[in-house]
């Protein structure tokens, strides 16, 4: 390395590096509703997840470079596993995972060369909704408390607008499901998003189960849910033509930055907004 | 985990790309929490005075297969327990029985509980029941060095096999030697007479509810002949563990119902205290 570079200059270099790999690919949604915790993101392939199970009442989501955010699951069900199994399963939390991954992901921003290209959400599904927990974790480390819903991939900003509008406390799981395709819609520049079944990865944190909450929503059971969203979507539309209207201006994904990602962030990294309206929905390396 | 130095040390752990095992992630990242004696050598005789877990009784039945254990842990001539639960679930499909050194057996368990649970989580899918029995052989092996200073402990592991359809059962040696047995087997103390009276009263095909009663009645022979082995307790109210395993996954009977066979047992040892008996044919008479 012949030439000096500014500390902030290499900083800045690797942050711009890391947001426009997350950015290359498609966004997720994690969203709350009555009975636990939904997941959804578009994945063509039925093998490669994006959405996971940790633990017993924790499940993992994450976007971006598929062979880095799959070291990060594998540590993290090592970690939940050993700490389940040195201690009590009910010493497994959320908290703890996303603080590990928070000093990992950090850890690895600044020593390595190269940063993880992802980001990823962690939740843990209680007793109540009100203690339900969900932790957004950023490529550089920083940890953001979300409640409610979040958005993660490059284009968060636009999704969390329209989360924002939709989203109400105790939504049954087609209501969430909806909101959270809504959602995803919004970053498809205003294109009919495809949510047909085998495009969709969906899962839950069942808050009913016992045990293992974590369940996959496939096959016929997600393809009715699918089905009940479509049918309200036309149901609402055709009693209300100008709450389309509004709905399709709020789903074109503009700059309508400043709006924080999330209701309730209490700490936010040396994130910027990210940039909107990035049209490439390719399936490329950072995609799977 | 402890020190920073070990925190550090733990994170590389966490993100080596690694194997889909457990325990081989503890050898190589946390020795000292694998069961056994650590390295330690076990003073002579003092191996005899530990709680000791005793009878397991396997039995595969039309559609499944069942186990049971009766509740007693013997140290020496002592009774160290009187409620002690010797059969676990292991995973959705596969039960776990322990007989031997009561302190080992148990983490034993766990970490063979947790090793199917992490394969699942990691690779996506569960194993098959024979690398179930496979695996379970490699954890017994482990301990090799503890049972040669007296530290012995076998487990008896059944399970129902999803491509078979039908119900299976495993033996195994302190080395590590897997044997599946057929149609029912016992390990512990009290194996001898809970098989021999296994024998008698088995039948190829039988329906799961018969199996459960001939393993009650196994465990009660063996009770009556074995020091170690406790039978049926009507006055504190505890009964043998026994769990079956179907196409409809693990189960373990509840109490009531685990309480009405051994009761039924019991009822009629009092007319007949040494059980039922089957039929002698003479030579020359006309089978059936």
């Amino acid at each position: 390395m012949p030439f000096y570079v500014s500390p902030e200059q290499a900083m800045k270099d690797k942050a711009d590096y890391a947001r426009k790999g997350i950015a290359r690919g498609r966004s997720g949604v994690v969203i709350q509703y009555e009975a636990g915790i939904l997941f959804v993101a578009p994945n063509p392939s039925r093998a490669l997840h994006k959405i996971s199970e940790i633990y017993d009442r924790i499940a993992f989501a994450a976007v971006g470079r598929y062979n880095e955010y799959e070291i990060l699951r594998k540590a993290g069900v090592r970690y939940a596993d050993l700490t389940g199994y040195q201690y009590d399963r009910q010493d497994v939390t959320a908290r703890g995972l996303a603080n590990w991954y928070a000093q990992t992901l950090g850890s690895i921003f600044t020593d390595s060369p190269k940063p993880f290209e992802v980001e990823i959400v962690v939740a843990e599904v209680a007793e109540a909704p009100a203690e339900d927990q969900i932790y957004r974790i950023t490529f550089d480390g920083s940890v953001n408390d979300e409640h409610g819903y979040v958005a993660m991939g490059g284009q968060a900003e636009a999704i969390a607008v329209v989360l924002k509008e939709q989203y109400t406390d105790d939504m049954t799981l087609e209501g969430a499901l909806a909101t959270a395709i809504a959602g995803l819609a919004a970053q498809a520049n205003g294109d009919q998003m495809n949510i047909n079944a085998s495009q969709l990865e969906v899962a839950v944190l069942d808050r009913t189960r016992d045990h293992r909450t974590f369940r996959r929503l496939t096959g016929a059971r997600l393809e009715s849910l699918l089905s009940e969203v479509e049918q309200a979507r036309a149901a609402r539309q055709s009693s209300s033509k100008q709450t389309a209207t509004k709905q399709a201006e709020a789903e074109s994904p503009g700059e309508q930055a400043g709006d924080q990602p999330s209701s309730g962030s209490t700490e936010q990294g040396n994130a910027e907004s990210a940039p909107g309206g990035d049209g490439d929905q390719g399936s490329g390396g950072s995609d799977s | 985990m402890g020190s920073d130095s070990n925190a550090g040390l733990m994170a590389t752990a966490y993100l080596s790309a690694g194997t889909s095992s457990f325990s081989e992630f503890l050898t190589s990242a946390a020795p000292e929490l694998l069961p056994g004696a650590g390295g330690v050598s076990v003073p002579s005789g003092l191996a005899r005075e530990l709680p000791h877990g005793t009878t397991i009784v396997a039995a595969a039945f039309n559609g499944g297969v069942v186990m049971a254990g009766d509740r007693r842990a013997t140290a020496g001539n002592m009774i160290s327990q009187r409620d002690i639960e010797k059969v676990y679930r292991s995973d959705e499909y596969s039960c776990i029985g322990i007989s031997g050194v009561a302190g080992i057996g148990i983490d034993l368990v766990r970490l063979y509980q947790v090793e199917l649970e992490h394969y699942e989580k990691l690779e996506g899918r569960a194993l098959s029941l024979e690398g179930k029995a496979n695996r379970l052989a490699g954890i017994v092996r482990a301990n090799l060095g503890g049972a040669m200073q007296g530290l012995v402990v076998v487990p008896l592991f059944a399970g129902y096999d999803t491509d078979e359809g039908v119900g299976r059962i495993f033996s195994y040696d302190v080395a590590g030697g897997r044997y599946e047995e057929q149609r029912f087997y016992s390990i512990g103390s009290g194996s001898v007479f809970a098989r021999g009276a296994l024998k008698k009263l088995y039948t190829d095909g039988m329906e799961a509810s018969a199996a459960v009663l001939a393993c009650m009645q196994a465990l009660y022979d063996a009770a009556d002949d074995d020091a170690g082995t406790g039978g049926p307790d009507p006055t504190r109210r505890i009964w043998p563990i026994v769990v079956t395993v179907t196409a409809d996954g693990y189960q373990r009977l509840s109490e009531e119902e685990s309480g009405s066979y051994a009761e039924s047992v019991l009822n009629e040892r009092m007319a007949q205290p040494d059980g039922p008996t089957s039929t002698l044919r003479l030579p020359g008479t006309e089978s059936q």
